[in-house]
């Protein structure tokens, strides 16, 4: 099951010529700069601008050169970049517009289901004109919710926000990423928010999709501008495995070992991801003793690609079934004589939570 | 007040009210087109509804009383069919009304639903409301503010109008004798005390409506509207 795009586009300074697949389970991050044509393909799956384009979502055709399918009857839910909320009618009021359109039998989420999912209690009967940024997107994300669509379209959802709001919101994307079993795609220009949300990605450059894959192969691939920064990382998923108060450290299982990361609130059994900068991970040969570090997996050398930084290599390491980056210096490379398909140790300095 | 100045009041208040009711059913969909439209013809059309603007009432009186006289266009298609001409009657006072107070209500109309704006008919449209569904559950609401002051100018401007109904009305007391009239009658025959209180009773009215508008925006300032 998949959403079949093509469009093909010239319209002053943007041209689009697209031809990709995109998944449709989990969340799909649309990422590029701001222009590359993310937000116009975003509406153009929604129905709200008809481009020259075929859509097919899930084996339905939504649009071709003949036929059209208009949006009220795609059941796209589709988060703007401000939230947009009725201004006619308070929070309930808006939620209700969504539920009372809710095809009968549709199953959808319920609507104490989603008020509780995104915190909405104490906000129902106020006025949309007295709530703050953030409470108006999760307004407006639970409104879409509600309407219980067939997949979810969310446009940059945080980039109207200031820092206070978004940290407020994204425990709340982060959770209904966990819960939510319809298809997301997600248009960002945030690597952090991809990496926090996405489980693939596709990447837009110049009114083209350059590549469509899993977040976190991606991220590792050296060819792809996915660094923040200069910075290249790569994103583990793993699951809370026990707590040490006494260290104050905890450990998260990931495929290929445990890694200790300082003590976490939630409870064993929560998913959670951690970000491994490149830098961060240094390489040896055999299982090291009498270190400070921590953090040592056994992993399989997959690739090594020079740095823009003529003293760098980028070294892909996969770890169990993920993968890793580690940057050392050119000469450690030789010298450790790496090669693909070589057996070593990953020794990692410092993990990041994204998860709170 | 005199029987005959009530009956003239009446009749004001009665062509103003159906005028108003009328205008506002046609001008609707008119208003809702020449906003959201890409037509090329929105431009002549916009230009074509204000032409009563900017005509002198006499002149618009003319033309209508020529087209829907006996000998006129109308008035022989509907002599066809064995029906009255409209003009000195009262539905030719309604035909000549509505053309009249037109712009007073598709400007106000036109300029409450440009002001909702795309976004928010776009998010309905995404929670599957449609078309229909969208413009009557987000765009009329949304624009209420201008379909009271379209009613409101709609029926004050028929109310105090002159040129038009005498032109096509002829001044036949009873039947198309409004209060305006009559006011005019009274002056012309010296009755300053009739004019008078019939004077006083429009600017009354006037008075009244104006309240309501704006009691009917202070009431939106301060409570939300409530739907569920």
């Amino acid at each position: 099951m998949a959403l079949e795009l093509s469009v093909s586009l010239a319209r002053g300074p943007l041209s689009l010529q697209v031809t990709c697949t995109l998944p449709t389970r989990g969340v799909t991050a649309l990422f590029g700069r701001s222009g590359s044509g993310k937000t116009t393909l975003l509406r153009c799956i929604a129905g709200l601008e008809r481009l020259p384009a075929r859509v097919c979502f899930d084996g339905v055709l939504w649009q071709d050169a003949r036929h059209f399918v208009p949006t009220h009857a795609r059941g796209v839910g589709y988060v703007f970049q401000e939230a947009s909320l009725f201004p006619h009618r308070d929070v309930r009021g808006n939620l209700a517009y969504a539920l009372q359109r809710q095809p009968a039998g549709a199953g959808g989420m319920q609507l104490e289901e989603v008020v509780g999912l995104l915190g909405l209690t104490a906000l129902m009967s106020q006025r949309v004109q007295e709530l703050s940024g953030g409470e108006r997107q999760r307004v407006a994300i639970a409104r879409a919710l509600l309407a219980s669509p067939r997949l979810l379209l969310m446009d940059e959802p945080l980039s109207s926000l200031d820092e206070q709001s978004k940290a407020e919101i994204l425990p709340h994307l982060t959770r209904l990423h966990e819960t939510l079993a319809i298809p997301v795609i997600y248009v960002s220009h945030s690597i952090g928010e991809v990496m926090r949300l996405a489980d693939h990605l596709a990447l837009l450059q110049e009114g083209r999709v350059r590549e469509v894959g899993a977040m976190a192969e991606l991220l590792t691939r050296a060819d792809l501008p996915l660094g923040i920064g200069e910075h290249r990382g790569a994103v583990l998923s793993g699951v809370i495995d026990s707590h040490e108060p006494r260290y104050h450290l905890s450990y998260v299982h990931v495929s290929g070992g445990l890694l200790a990361v300082s003590l976490l609130e939630s409870a064993p059994g929560k998913a959670v991801r951690v970000r491994i900068d490149a830098r961060d991970v240094s390489l040896t040969l055999r299982q090291p003793e009498q270190t400070s570090i921590t953090n040592v997996l056994p992993a399989m050398l997959v690739d090594l690609t020079p740095e823009a930084d003529p003293a760098q290599t980028l070294v892909r390491l996969r770890i169990g079934e993920q993968l890793l980056l580690a940057r050392i210096t050119r000469r450690s490379a030789e010298q450790l004589a790496l090669a693909p398909g070589m057996a070593l140790y990953a020794q990692i300095k410092s993990v990041a939570l994204m998860d709170p | 007040m005199s029987s005959a100045d009530l009956l003239a009041l009446a009749i004001s208040l009665r062509l103003a009210a159906l005028t108003t009711v009328l205008l506002i059913l046609l001008c609707t969909p008119l208003a809702w087109w020449l906003a959201t439209a890409r037509s090329r013809w929105r431009v002549p059309v916009n230009a074509l509804v204000s032409l009563p603007l900017v005509l002198p009432p006499t002149v618009l009186g003319f033309y209508l009383l020529v087209f829907m006289g006996p000998q006129g266009p109308l008035g022989r298609a509907l002599a066809a069919v064995s029906l009255p001409s409209p003009a000195f009657s009262f539905s030719g006072l309604v035909i000549g009304s509505m053309l009249y107070s037109l712009p007073f209500v598709v400007q106000p109309l036109r300029d409450a639903f440009a002001g909702v704006g795309s976004r928010v008919l776009e998010v309905a449209a995404t929670l599957r409301a449609s078309p229909f569904d969208r413009f009557v559950s987000v765009a009329l609401p949304l624009a209420s503010r201008g379909f009271l002051t379209a009613a409101v100018l709609a029926f004050a401007h028929t109310l105090g109008e002159f040129g038009v109904v005498l032109m096509i009305g002829g001044n036949i007391p009873g039947r198309t004798q409004t209060a305006s009239i009559a006011i005019f009658n009274h002056t012309e025959s010296l009755d300053y005390s009739s004019a008078n209180h019939l004077s006083a009773t429009l600017v009354i009215i006037a008075l009244v409506l104006l309240l309501a508008v704006h009691a009917g925006r202070r009431d939106r300032e301060v409570q939300p509207w409530r739907w569920n």
